[in-house]
């Protein structure tokens, strides 16, 4: 589903050329589950953000399921995100504004999904995660696990093939952690393909493969069952970057 | 995404920061509002004065003694440019020979103190003939009004307007009363019906008598003006350049202007239509204040809601998507603020219209509709600088919060 073939990624910080990922290349298959981790500013969000069609690799190839990222537009990257690929934020990106089944039905307003069938795929959702009766909740009114089980309802509601978690614990206590971790797991069980940036060794050893990201390369990749990640490194609470 | 869930979205975000919205909204709402009440007190104006002047008829021919334009002293031959008396012999020559001329109305006009036992006053003292009634239209309350004499005839009566009849006699039926105007002693015959303001004259607050008796009073050889009032039917242009050929003849000279009532009401109608436009312009400014206000308040909007543009583009939100749902929301409370600023201004025109109810002030449909159009223009002006901000947010910063 997902092949990186030799990606780099570089940004230009006054003169000199700042490499955020260099000469990255993986592989996840269909259905598979992946885990970032890495310390911060190794790359791991640029990484994301290329997966997720947000940004383009500077050099190298990206094929999602046989498409070229690289060489598509920008409308076709948007067609790409609003179909393929569900995001988790460890900040949740919850509209404050919109109660939490507006929040969920957001990506099918995009989409012009029509109301009727919006209302019914939202209350599938939002009743796949536990939260029914907090649909007319705004993200104030929720806990930090419930605000994330409503983002991961907003994620699946577009039924996409891939979902990108970065730092989904990241913002939560242990046991909301847990039970998020468990939803997304589950949906990996179910046949999505699953990428998760985390600083959580735990995480990282459930997962089918594990990369490592230092200083933009790749240090590790393993199956998950392997890793040998210092302890050093696992700060969970410390923010995405 | 349906024009229905674009509006609902960016509505949402103006409830949002209520206070800062209704603000904005209230910066058009003014704009608007006063486009309307200054359009509706030109407008008003500018049928006010069409509305006298026409009262008085069409075919009515105005001599003024003087040229209009500044002439030459020694080619205009006369010394220092001083114009002939505009005489009765003058006035009875034009009655005598323009065709279609029905009559003729010699007028002079003055200041004199009008007095009847204790009771005295200031007044202005008209002088001029009895058709001078038909002329402005006016009628008579009581009595009579100036007897059908020869221009040369200056009897001793007066004829007077209802504020004079009460504030100079009281309760008592001032006809066949003796009035002191100046040194003369005139006998009133006739109180006017009352008409009010009329073209720069209150007709309740003057005396009318003979113009004969009147040159004598205020020691006058020329007149003031005279009316020529022309059959319907008559050619306008051809009577006014007779007229001025026949007076030039006579003085030997060009030292009258002849004047149409047509050309007055169009003259003053069309400075008034300017300044109905200055004043919609002025209007207009105040508008693209509140599109100021506008850009403003989504400037901020935008650059705090970074992160939800970069999680709507991360959602699939395309370009022209991010950009419509900002640019709607200026275009809303653009929308909204005219809408308001329509109902604003009726009220404040209707108010005013109460305290003076003889003003004709109703704002013209062009501006309506300018204004409303206008704002929203602004709205979508406005609007376009901080929709492109948005749209041009790179998602990974945006969501980042950057």
């Amino acid at each position: 589903m997902i092949e990186l073939n030799g990606v780099w990624k570089t940004y230009q910080v006054g003169d000199q050329p700042l490499h955020a990922l260099k000469d990255v290349s993986l592989e996840v298959e269909d259905g598979g589950y992946l885990a970032v981790m890495g310390p911060s500013g190794s790359g791991k969000s640029t990484l994301l953000s290329i997966l997720g069609c947000l940004d383009r690799p500077t050099q190298g190839s990206y094929r999602l399921d046989g498409d070229e990222v690289g060489s598509l537009d920008e409308p076709q990257l948007s067609e790409i995100r609003r179909w393929k690929i569900g995001f988790v934020f460890q900040s949740f990106h919850l509209v404050p504004r919109l109660e939490a089944a507006e929040n969920v039905a957001l990506p099918m307003v995009l989409a012009g999904i029509p109301a009727a069938e919006r209302r019914e795929r939202v209350a599938k959702a939002l009743d796949a995660v536990g939260l029914a009766k907090r649909a007319s909740h705004r993200p104030a009114e929720l806990s930090g696990g419930e605000c994330q089980r409503v983002a991961i309802a907003r994620s699946m509601v577009m039924q996409p093939r891939l979902l990108l978690a970065d730092e989904p614990t990241g913002n939560l206590d242990s046991k909301s952690g847990a039970s998020v971790m468990e939803l997304i797991e589950g949906m990996n069980a179910n046949g999505l393909t699953l990428i998760v940036v985390t600083h959580d060794a735990n995480i990282g050893r459930r997962a089918n493969n594990v990369v490592v990201l230092r200083d933009g390369e790749i240090d590790q990749l393993v199956p998950g069952s392997e890793l040998h990640y210092g302890l050093e490194l696992a700060n969970p609470r410390e923010p995405a970057g | 995404m349906t024009l229905a869930d674009t509006l609902r979205f960016a509505f949402t975000a103006l409830a949002r920061h209520r206070r800062r919205s209704i603000f904005s909204v209230i910066g058009m709402t003014v704009g608007v509002a006063s486009v309307i009440v200054l359009t509706a007190l030109g407008e008003g104006a500018q049928r006010y004065v069409t509305d006298q002047f026409s009262s008085l008829g069409s075919e009515l021919l105005i001599v003024i003694p003087g040229k209009n334009e500044t002439s030459g002293g020694i080619l205009a031959g006369g010394i220092g440019g001083v114009p002939n008396d505009l005489t009765l012999d003058d006035a009875r020559a034009l009655e005598r020979d323009i065709p279609g001329v029905s009559f003729v109305v010699p007028m002079v006009v003055g200041n004199e103190t009008v007095s009847h036992l204790e009771r005295r006053r200031q007044l202005i003292v008209v002088g001029a003939t009895h058709q001078f009634l038909e002329t402005r239209e006016l009628h008579m309350g009581s009595g009579q009004f100036l007897p059908r004499d020869d221009f040369d005839r200056g009897a001793p009566v007066a004829v007077i307007g209802v504020k004079v009849a009460s504030e100079l006699f009281g309760n008592e039926n001032p006809l066949g009363q003796v009035l002191r105007i100046g040194d003369w002693r005139m006998r009133a015959i006739g109180v006017l019906e009352p008409k009010g303001q009329q073209i720069g004259l209150n007709i309740d607050d003057l005396v009318i008598i003979p113009v004969a008796s009147a040159m004598r009073m205020f020691d006058r050889s020329s007149l003031f003006r005279i009316l020529l009032r022309l059959d319907s039917h008559s050619d306008l242009e051809a009577a006014k350049s007779r007229t001025l050929a026949i007076l030039t003849e006579r003085h030997d000279e060009e030292d009258v202007t002849v004047i149409s009532q047509e050309s007055v009401v169009e003259s003053l109608s069309k400075i008034l239509n300017a300044l109905t436009l200055a004043v919609a312009g002025i209007g207009a400014i105040s508008l693209a204040v509140a599109g100021l206000g506008v850009m403003n308040l989504m400037l901020v909007s935008v650059s705090e809601r970074t992160s939800e543009v970069g999680l709507l583009k991360a959602l699939g939100a395309k370009r022209r998507q991010v950009h419509a749902l900002f640019l709607t929301e200026a275009v809303l409370l653009a929308f909204a603020g005219g809408l308001l600023g329509i109902v604003f201004g009726f009220v404040l025109v209707e108010l005013f219209t109460v305290f003076y109810p003889k003003f004709p002030a109703a704002p013209p449909v062009w501006a309506i509709f300018s204004a409303l159009g206008v704002a929203v223009a602004m709205g979508s002006i406005f609007g376009v600088l901080p929709a492109r901000r948005a749209t041009d947010l790179d998602p990974v910063a945006a969501l980042a919060g950057r």
